[in-house]
C-alpha cells in the first residue's frame, strides 16, 4: 500500500470478527465482537475499516448494517459494553478491493506497475462472501469484474471460468471434506482446462480448500468428480490477491510468501512473467 | 514443615486490630460470608475480615501478599448489581458486601511436552479448540483482580502472537477468575501459561545465562556453596545483614526486624 501512496493504520487492539457466528439474528450477543471493533475505529477518530478478508468483510458489513437497521439492538448492545465508549454508528466497512478500485483506481495502480503481468492467465476466483447479499456484497453477485480489471491493469490476461463466484465447499471442508473436494475439483478442473496459470482468491477459506483439496485430488482418493485426473496433472497454484498485486508492484518476491504456498506459484510467475 | 510457615505467614498477617478490645474499635461494617452476617472492623482486607468472622483457612490462602492467586473471591456490594471479583489479601472490607471464595477453578489442563512442541502459534489451538469460541464479551478482563486485559491475549492467542500473549498475561497469578466467569468456557491462564512457555522457548538464551551455567558447571561456586549448606540458621541471617550492610541496602532498624523470630511486625 506504501507503494501504492496510501496509508492503512492497524486497529489497535483488535479482536476476532466472530465469522459465521455474528451473522445470527436472534442472539446479539454475537454482534459484540464486531461492534467491539467499531469502537476502536470510532476510538481512532476514523470512520473506515478495512479488512483483507471476505468472511471478515461480510460478517463486519453485516452486522454494521443489523445494528444500524435497529437502534434498540444498537442499544442493547452498548449497554452490555459498558466498559467501552458507546457505538454510535456509522463506521463503514470496506474490502481491499473496493479500496482499489474505488479509491485508488486500478488506473493509478497500473502506473505503479514494475513487473507487468504480460502473458499471465490469471483465474479470478471470488467465491461466496464478497459478493453476497446483494446488499453487502462489492459487485454484482452473478457477472463481478472487480479482479478481473484490476489483474487486467497488471497486465495480465483474465481467464474467464464458469464456477468464480460459486462456494468452494467452506467451513465443510472439516465437517465433510468429500464435499469440498468435489467442489474444488470442478473449480480447479474448469480454470485448468481454459489454460489458467493462477487460481487468485480474496479470502483464506477458499485458498485453503482450493490449495489443499488439489492436493488431496492428487492422491486420486475419492473426488468422484469429472476432473480430478486432469487437476491432479496439473496442480493449479492459488495466490490470494495481494500476492499477485505486490509482486507486480515489484515488492521483493521473498516477501510474498510464495515459499509458503502449498503448490508453488514461482514456475508459473516466472515462466510466463520472467520473474 | 510445609504447615509451620504457612502458620508464621498466617501469625505475620493477622489483622492490625489483633490484640486491641473490640471497645475500642470504632468503625464497624457488616460483610456476609457465604449468607450469614458478620460485623467486623472497618478498613482490614477480606481475608482477615473472614479469619476475624472465625474461619480459617485450609485452602485459599497462600503468600497473603497478592502474588500466589489462592485467594480469588467472588462478591457483590448490596445496592449494586455488578458481580466483582478480588484477591481476599489485597480487598478492603466494604459495609455490605456478600461474599464467597473460589480456592480453586476446576480447569482442564491438557498434558504437553515442551520439548516436542514448536514455538508456534498454531499450538495453543490444537491444545485448547475451545479459544475459537471467544465472542470477545470482555468478562474475563472485567474479572481479573491483575486488570490485565485478558480479552486481548485471548485474542492474540486466537491468531497464534505469542510476543503478545506474553506481553499482556505476564503478570497473571493464576487465580481462576476470567475461567469461571467465561461464557466460552475457555481455560485462559492455562492458554496464556503454555504460550509463554512456548515463546520464552523461542527466544534465545542470553550470553550472561550460558556464561554462568558454565561457570556453575565448571564447579566455580562449588566451594561456597558447600560452606553455607554447612551454617547454621543463626550463622546464615548473621552472614545476610553483613552483606546487606555492605551494600548499603539494610538499615539498623530493618536488621532488627529480621531477627524477631524471622518474621517482620506488619
Amino acid at each position: 500500500m506504501e507503494r501504492l501512496g496510501y496509508e492503512l493504520a492497524e486497529l489497535p487492539r483488535w479482536n476476532c470478527c466472530g465469522t459465521v457466528y455474528s451473522l445470527s439474528t436472534d442472539d446479539l450477543m454475537r454482534h459484540v465482537a464486531p461492534v467491539r471493533n467499531f469502537v476502536r475505529v470510532q476510538e481512532m477518530g476514523e470512520g473506515r475499516l478495512v479488512t483483507l478478508c471476505a468472511m471478515c468483510y461480510n460478517t463486519l458489513r453485516r452486522s454494521a448494517q443489523f445494528v444500524s437497521a435497529d437502534p434498540e439492538r444498537l442499544q442493547r448492545i452498548n449497554a452490555f459494553m459498558d466498559e467501552e465508549p458507546d457505538y454510535r454508528g456509522g463506521v463503514e466497512v470496506l474490502h481491499l478491493l473496493q479500496v482499489l478500485r474505488d479509491e485508488i483506481t486500478f488506473e493509478a495502480v497500473e502506473a505503479k506497475v514494475e513487473r507487468p503481468l504480460y502473458g499471465l492467465r490469471v483465474a479470478p476466483y471470488y467465491g461466496c462472501m464478497l459478493l453476497r447479499p446483494r446488499g453487502v456484497g462489492i459487485d454484482d453477485p452473478d457477472r463481478p469484474e472487480t479482479m478481473e480489471l484490476l489483474f487486467e491493469h497488471l497486465g495480465a490476461e483474465a481467464v474467464d471460468t464458469p464456477h468464480r463466484v460459486e462456494c468452494c465447499g467452506a467451513y465443510q471442508t472439516v465437517a465433510d471434506p468429500g464435499l469440498a473436494r468435489e467442489r474444488v475439483a470442478e473449480i480447479v478442473g474448469a480454470a485448468s482446462r481454459r489454460g489458467a496459470d493462477l487460481i487468485v482468491t480474496s479470502c483464506p477459506l477458499c485458498t485453503y480448500n482450493l490449495e489443499r483439496h488439489q492436493l488431496v485430488a492428487g492422491d486420486g482418493r475419492g473426488t468422484g468428480a469429472r476432473h480430478a485426473s486432469h487437476v491432479s496433472r496439473h496442480g493449479i497454484p492459488v495466490l490470494y490477491f495481494t500476492q499477485l498485486l505486490a509482486f507486480a508492484l515489484g515488492v521483493p518476491e521473498e516477501e510474498l510468501g510464495f515459499a509458503d504456498a502449498a503448490i508453488d506459484p514461482r514456475p508459473a510467475l516466472s515462466q510466463r512473467v520472467g520473474g | 514443615m510445609g504447615q509451620e510457615i504457612m502458620e508464621r505467614i498466617r501469625e505475620a498477617n493477622e489483622a492490625v486490630i489483633t490484640g486491641i478490645d473490640d471497645a475500642d474499635i470504632k468503625h464497624w461494617v457488616t460483610i456476609y460470608i457465604m449468607g450469614k452476617a458478620y460485623r467486623v472492623p472497618a478498613d482490614i482486607t477480606l481475608m482477615q475480615a473472614i479469619e476475624y468472622a472465625g474461619y480459617r483457612f485450609v485452602r485459599g490462602a497462600g503468600c497473603r501478599a497478592g502474588f500466589c492467586g489462592a485467594c480469588a473471591t467472588v462478591y457483590r456490594v448490596a445496592g449494586d448489581w455488578r458481580l466483582k471479583a478480588a484477591l481476599a489479601c489485597q480487598t478492603r472490607v466494604e459495609d455490605g458486601m456478600y461474599l464467597v471464595q473460589i480456592p480453586f477453578a476446576p480447569a482442564g489442563k491438557p498434558a504437553y511436552d515442551l520439548e516436542k512442541e514448536p514455538p508456534e502459534g498454531s499450538v495453543l489451538l490444537r491444545y485448547f479448540p475451545e479459544l475459537a469460541r471467544c465472542v470477545a464479551c470482555n468478562t474475563c478482563t472485567k474479572a481479573c483482580p491483575q486488570e490485565l486485559e485478558v480479552m486481548d491475549y485471548i485474542q492474540a492467542a486466537l491468531r497464534g502472537d505469542l510476543a503478545a500473549v506474553t506481553e499482556l498475561s505476564f503478570d497473571c497469578i493464576q487465580c481462576g477468575l476470567c475461567s469461571i466467569r467465561c461464557p466460552a468456557e475457555i481455560v485462559h491462564y492455562h492458554v496464556a501459561q503454555l504460550a509463554r512457555r512456548l515463546y520464552g522457548k523461542s527466544l534465545p538464551v542470553p550470553e550472561h545465562v550460558e556464561e554462568r551455567v558454565r561457570e556453575v558447571e565448571a564447579g566455580k561456586y562449588a566451594e561456597e556453596f558447600e560452606r553455607i549448606m554447612s551454617l547454621g540458621r543463626e550463622e546464615i541471617e548473621e552472614l545476610y545483614r553483613k552483606e546487606q550492610r555492605e551494600k548499603g541496602g539494610l538499615k539498623s532498624g530493618d536488621a532488627s526486624r529480621v531477627t524477631r523470630n524471622g518474621r517482620g511486625e506488619g
